[in-house]
This record gives C-alpha cells, sequence and structure tokens, in this order.
C-alpha cells in the first residue's frame, strides 16, 4: 500500500470483493498431477528403503524395493508430460536449471531418479554388474526423499493460500504419505520376516502423514474450510481413515493377509490423501475470501511494523463477523482494521465535506 | 543452460542487458478518470490478435469480459456502489461508479518468471515480464503463481479450423506490455487507445511521481479515499510495472490487499521440503536398523 491514504484496512475477513469472482486463478491441472505426488512420493521412498535393505543385508526387502521403485518411476513422466498443454514440448524443462522454480528443480530430480531405477532395476534383472547396481542405487535412495517432498514446495511455491500458507507442514505430509505407500508397497511384496522394516516404515509414515496433516490445519485456521466442504472433505476423511485403519492394521495383524490388506488401505489412504490436497487447491482459489483474508494479514502485519492506525474505538461495536476472537472492545487500541472501518462509518455515518466530485 | 541462483528475485532485465537496457517502462492507470468505454481491450485484442473470449451476459454491471486471462490482457472492471457509505458521497446521487481498466501488473519480483520451467517467461531490457509462446510447454505453473489471477491457458479443445496457422494453443498467455511496439518505440495499445488518458504509458519513474502528485491533488479536492496501488517498491512484489490510482480498497476491483510473490518464501519452503526428506532419511534408517525383529 502507498501509505498515502489515510483510511481504513482491507477486509480481514474477504467479505468484500468483486461480484465475489476469484483474485487469482485455479491451476489448470489435471487429475493426473496428484496421481504423480502419489507415484512419485512412492518411488522416492522406496528406492531408499531398497538402498538401505540392501546395505543391511535384507536383500528380499531390497528386490521388493527395487521393482516397486521401478514400476511407481516409469509411470511418472507420462502423468506429468500428459498434464502439459503442449506435451511434445516437454524436453523445454531441461533448458534450464532454477530452484525458483520448484517444478524445475523436479524436472531434474525426477530425471536422474529414472536413469539411476532404471539402471539399478535392469541390473537386478539382468544379475549383472553389482557395483553398478549398488551404486545406481544408492543415486536413486539418496534422491529419493527430495523426490517425495519437492512436489509439496511446487504446491506451496504458489499464490494458493491453502497450499502456500501450509508451506511448513504440507512437506512433512508428503513425507509421511511417501513412507506409508512405500513401505505399504514393499511389504505387500516381501514374505512377512523380510517385510518387518517395511512395515515399520509405513507405520510410522502413516502417524507422520496424520499428524503433519493435524498440524497443517491448525496453522491454517479458516485458511483450511476448503477440506471441509464437499467432495474435498469426502476425500479428507476417507484418506485420514484409510491411513488410520492401514496403520493400525500393520500393527496388529501378525499374518501375511492381515499384512497385504493393510498395505492396500495404506497405499488407498496415500493416493486418496494428494487428491485431497489437490482439490482443497482449487477450492482455495475459487473463493475470493481467502485471497482476500490471506493477503489482507499480509497488509496488517507489514502495518504493524509501521506507526499504528488510531483506532476509532466505539464500544460494542464489533461486528459479527469479525474473525478474531479477542475480548471485544477490552482493548479498544488494538481493535483489527475492520473493526476501525466499521467504527468509523458508525460513528461518523456522514462526510465532513459534504457532497464532492471526482473532477 | 543458464541458471537463476538468486533465491526469491529474478535480477531485473536492465541489469543483464549491458549496453542494451532500457529505461524500466510501465502503466499508470488512474482509474478516477476511467470512464469505462472498453477501447483498451479491443486495442489490445487488434493489436496482439487475441482470440475472442466466450461471449456472454455476466449480468455483472457493464462487465461481459470477467477477469484477466489468456484472451483478456486488458479487463474493465465496473462496480456499482451506493454512496453515503465510508464517507464516500457523490455529488449528485446516492451511487457511484468505479470503473478500473485492470493489466498484468509486470512485477519487480515476478512470480510467473520466477516459476516457470521452461525459461519461456522472461524479462525485457524495458523491465517488463513476456512470455515467450513458442517456448512455453503449457506446463500451468504460472497459472496458480501469480498473486493477481492475470496469466491463462489456451485450451486444445479450442483449436479453430484447419485454414489459418493459429500460434499458442495450449500455452499461457498475457499482456506483453506491448513488447513488439516499445522495440519500436511505440506506445502500448491500449494507452494509445485511452481516450481519457486513464491508461498512461512511461518510464515507471516518471509515472510514479505523476501518479503521486494526482493522489496529493485529490486528496485536497477531498477525494481522501484515493490511494496508489503498487507504486511503493517495498511492497511483496517490489513493486508494479503497471500501478494503479484506486478509489477504493483493492479487492473491491478484485485486487489483493497486499500481493506477495511466493518465491519469497522459498527459504521457507525449500527448507521445510528439505527437513521433511531428512526426516523420510532418517525414518527409513530408523526402519531398517530396527531389524528383521
Amino acid at each position: 500500500m502507498s501509505g498515502t491514504y489515510d483510511g481504513v484496512g482491507p477486509s480481514a475477513d474477504g467479505s468484500r470483493s468483486y461480484y465475489g469472482k476469484p483474485v487469482i486463478k485455479e491451476p489448470v491441472w489435471e487429475p493426473t498431477i496428484p496421481a504423480y505426488f502419489f507415484f512419485g512420493g512412492t518411488a522416492g521412498a522406496t528406492a531408499s528403503l531398497g538402498l538401505a535393505a540392501r546395505l543391511t543385508g535384507n536383500t528380499a526387502l531390497a528386490r521388493a524395493a527395487t521393482y516397486a521403485n521401478a514400476v511407481a518411476i516409469a509411470v511418472s513422466p507420462p502423468l506429468l508430460i500428459a498434464d502439459l498443454g503442449r506435451p511434445e514440448r516437454f524436453l523445454n524443462m531441461l533448458r534450464m536449471f532454477k530452484v525458483t522454480s520448484p517444478m524445475s528443480v523436479g524436472t531434474w530430480i525426477v530425471s536422474a531418479s529414472g536413469l539411476a531405477s532404471g539402471a539399478a532395476v535392469a541390473l537386478e534383472i539382468l544379475g549383472r554388474l553389482p557395483r553398478a547396481k549398488l551404486a545406481a542405487e544408492a543415486a536413486a535412495g539418496a534422491l529419493g526423499p527430495f523426490l517425495a517432498t519437492y512436489t509439496a514446495a511446487l504446491l506451496a511455491d504458489t499464490s494458493i493460500p491453502v497450499w502456500h500458507e501450509a508451506r511448513r507442514e504440507l512437506p512433512f505430509v508428503f513425507a509421511g504419505s511417501s513412507a506409508a505407500s512405500a513401505g505399504a508397497a514393499c511389504a505387500l511384496l516381501t514374505s512377512s520376516s523380510a517385510a518387518r522394516p517395511a512395515r515399520r516404515l509405513a507405520v510410522a509414515g502413516a502417524a507422520l502423514e496424520l499428524a503433519a496433516f493435524a498440524a497443517m490445519q491448525r496453522r491454517l485456521g479458516f485458511l483450511a474450510e476448503p477440506y471441509r466442504h464437499g467432495r474435498t472433505r469426502t476425500l479428507d476423511i476417507t484418506a485420514r481413515a484409510l491411513s488410520a485403519s492401514g496403520a493400525l492394521g500393520m500393527v496388529v495383524g501378525r499374518r501375511r493377509s492381515a499384512a497385504v490388506g493393510a498395505g492396500v488401505l495404506l497405499l488407498a489412504g496415500s493416493l486418496v490423501q494428494r487428491f485431497a490436497v489437490f482439490r482443497a487447491g482449487f477450492a482455495s482459489a475459487r473463493d475470493p475470501r481467502y485471497t482476500i483474508a490471506s493477503s489482507a494479514s499480509e497488509w496488517r502485519s507489514r502495518l504493524r511494523r509501521q506507526p499504528k492506525p488510531t483506532c476509532h474505538s466505539v464500544p460494542g461495536a464489533r461486528g459479527p463477523d469479525t474473525p478474531t476472537s479477542a475480548p471485544a472492545s477490552s482493548k479498544p487500541e488494538r481493535c483489527t482494521l475492520a473493526e476501525d472501518r466499521r467504527n468509523r462509518r458508525s460513528a461518523n455515518p456522514q462526510p465532513e465535506n459534504g457532497p464532492r466530485m471526482l473532477h | 543452460m543458464s541458471t537463476t541462483l538468486q533465491l526469491g528475485a529474478t535480477p531485473l532485465g536492465p541489469a543483464s542487458y549491458g549496453d542494451e537496457a532500457k529505461p524500466r517502462m510501465g502503466f499508470f492507470t488512474d482509474t478516477s478518470i476511467c470512464i469505462g468505454c472498453k477501447a483498451c481491450e479491443i486495442a489490445c485484442k487488434e493489436w496482439n490478435q487475441v482470440p475472442q473470449d466466450e461471449l456472454g451476459f455476466s449480468g455483472e454491471s457493464f462487465d461481459n469480459t470477467g477477469e484477466l486471462s489468456a484472451n483478456s490482457w486488458r479487463h474493465v472492471a465496473f462496480i456499482e456502489q451506493p454512496t453515503g457509505v465510508g464517507g464516500v458521497q457523490a455529488a449528485d446521487s446516492d451511487f457511484r461508479w468505479l470503473m478500473s481498466s485492470d493489466v498484468c501488473k509486470h512485477c519487480t519480483h515476478a512470480a510467473c518468471l520466477d516459476v516457470c520451467p521452461t525459461g519461456a517467461i522472461f524479462r525485457t531490457e524495458f523491465g517488463t515480464v513476456v512470455i515467450q509462446p513458442d517456448v512455453c510447454n503449457g506446463c500451468g505453473y504460472c497459472v496458480p503463481a501469480c498473486p493477481f489471477g492475470v496469466i491463462g491457458r489456451r485450451e486444445r479443445d479450442q483449436l479453430p479450423a484447419a485454414d489459418g496457422e493459429v500460434t499458442g494453443l495450449g500455452t499461457t498467455h498475457k499482456c506483453t506490455l506491448c513488447y513488439d511496439r516499445l522495440k519500436d518505440g511505440i506506445e502500448p495499445a491500449c494507452a494509445k487507445a485511452c481516450p481519457t488518458d486513464s491508461i498512461q504509458f512511461g518510464q515507471l519513474d516518471e509515472l510514479r511521481d505523476r501518479a503521486r502528485g494526482r493522489v496529493e491533488r485529490l486528496h485536497e479536492e477531498g477525494i481522501a479515499e484515493a490511494r496508489l496501488y503498487g507504486e511503493d517498491p517495498n511492497d511483496g512484489v517490489g513493486g508494479f510495472g503497471a500501478f494503479f490510482l484506486l478509489l477504493d480498497d483493492p479487492e473491491v476491483y478484485g485486487l489483493p490487499p497486499d500481493p506477495v510473490v511466493p518465491t519469497k518464501r522459498l527459504p521457507e519452503i525449500w527448507g521445510a521440503a528439505f527437513l521433511a526428506g531428512a526426516a523420510l532419511a532418517a525414518g527409513v534408517v530408523a526402519a531398517v536398523a530396527g531389524g528383521r525383529r
């Protein structure tokens, strides 16, 4: 703001807008993108689990992880390329490397992971060059965690409030979800004894996913509303129920059939969770209240660093739509700017200068 | 391969153009003298050969354009306001018009440019932000990155009949500040067409001075609600290349009150992603370290 207008602030609750139209654009991305988030995350975490299993001599688990990783990373590029407006130009993303663009960084991570994973699985099938295979697995395993979390950075680096304001928690949601799906996938493919580490990872991942998701909701406050409406709410509840029951099944189920059932639940929970996050972004972009409220809070925090505006206090003038929950009019000098605006209006409904023209 | 390593702030064009650098050019849109004629919208479409948008009747005052998009690079907003509210009063009625021609802000720190993974979006020698449709691969990242919702992607299913080459389908589009005209020293089409000089084109420094003078004058005339939007180089996007004089809060015009370029938080974003990745790696190690028990 210019500071030249000694007036009142933007509507803190976003109640004023232009015909209720969105301020920002919703993404043009298709459901292939959240599907990729799932497969990419699973690929990343399976690569790391496979490497760790290899290094500890759990060959059965390492082999299962290598195959699961190969499948997950193989479907990723087609899902990404299909979403481009000009798919034939996908190589243009390899023209540059930009740290300001998580998509650019991610393109290189996916490309490098894909090459390493492809080499690892090829050598696994051929049964040759064990040291080269280990090197390929090490590369994929080292990149894996970031393949799983960069996608959260990609969403956070947008102007969509429900993603951008969740920038601290969203990577942990994706990391947990990826660990859960990778552990589940490997537990499905391995005998009970060899799968112990995978089951532990799956349970810990689901726990992190649920905890980080709750922390994200708390941080977002009113901005988390898109998770509480319509189909996004259904997806959110379904994802959490699937993950929680899958984790529980992994803990209590001792037989292989129980592990298979729990693994399927965890994989489904991880997939549905990405769709919930994805859809919430669209709802968040569509409703101008979220953009305006998030922008207005930025405005107020900037203003706080400047001299305080005078607050026109009218006792009991606080309206029902004030989003803060501070006690009403106990400390009038700390009222919000939206209140200040209302107070000014009710205190002085007619302008002092009388009618005036613009020119 | 080129690299952009400066976190959260792509360098301004003039700094990287050397001898070819030009003064930073921009728009000052003075909405207090906009008459809502939409000549800017039409001039822009004509000059830039922007395809037709959906035709329809919105019922929202005289605004049938709706919003800035791939096929609308200027958008005139119409707001019908009852007066006597918030200290605002018109001379001869209980009602006032607000009209404003919105456009790409050509931010100093542009989100679209920062997040573009192909380098299709670049900073020109005039300090403006332009998309090259022949490089863009239509990934769509710039669309939700923009804090103003300026950019849109043209759809493939809108392909017209085979006669005539149509470029840029499936790619993103926005105002270029008439880069081609600037190269020839001509003012952009919208500013040229504006009959009241509500849209003023020029060097950004001069426009800012002129705008501050205009606000002072309006305040002297008793129009206390006049304020500048986007002229402050210390705001969340480093100041707009195309800024505005508004007569109400920005959100009334469909603009965010205090836009922030999302890449300003890149250290936080990457930091959290790195920590979460490290947590995942630690979890894997811990899971395996437990052995086969």
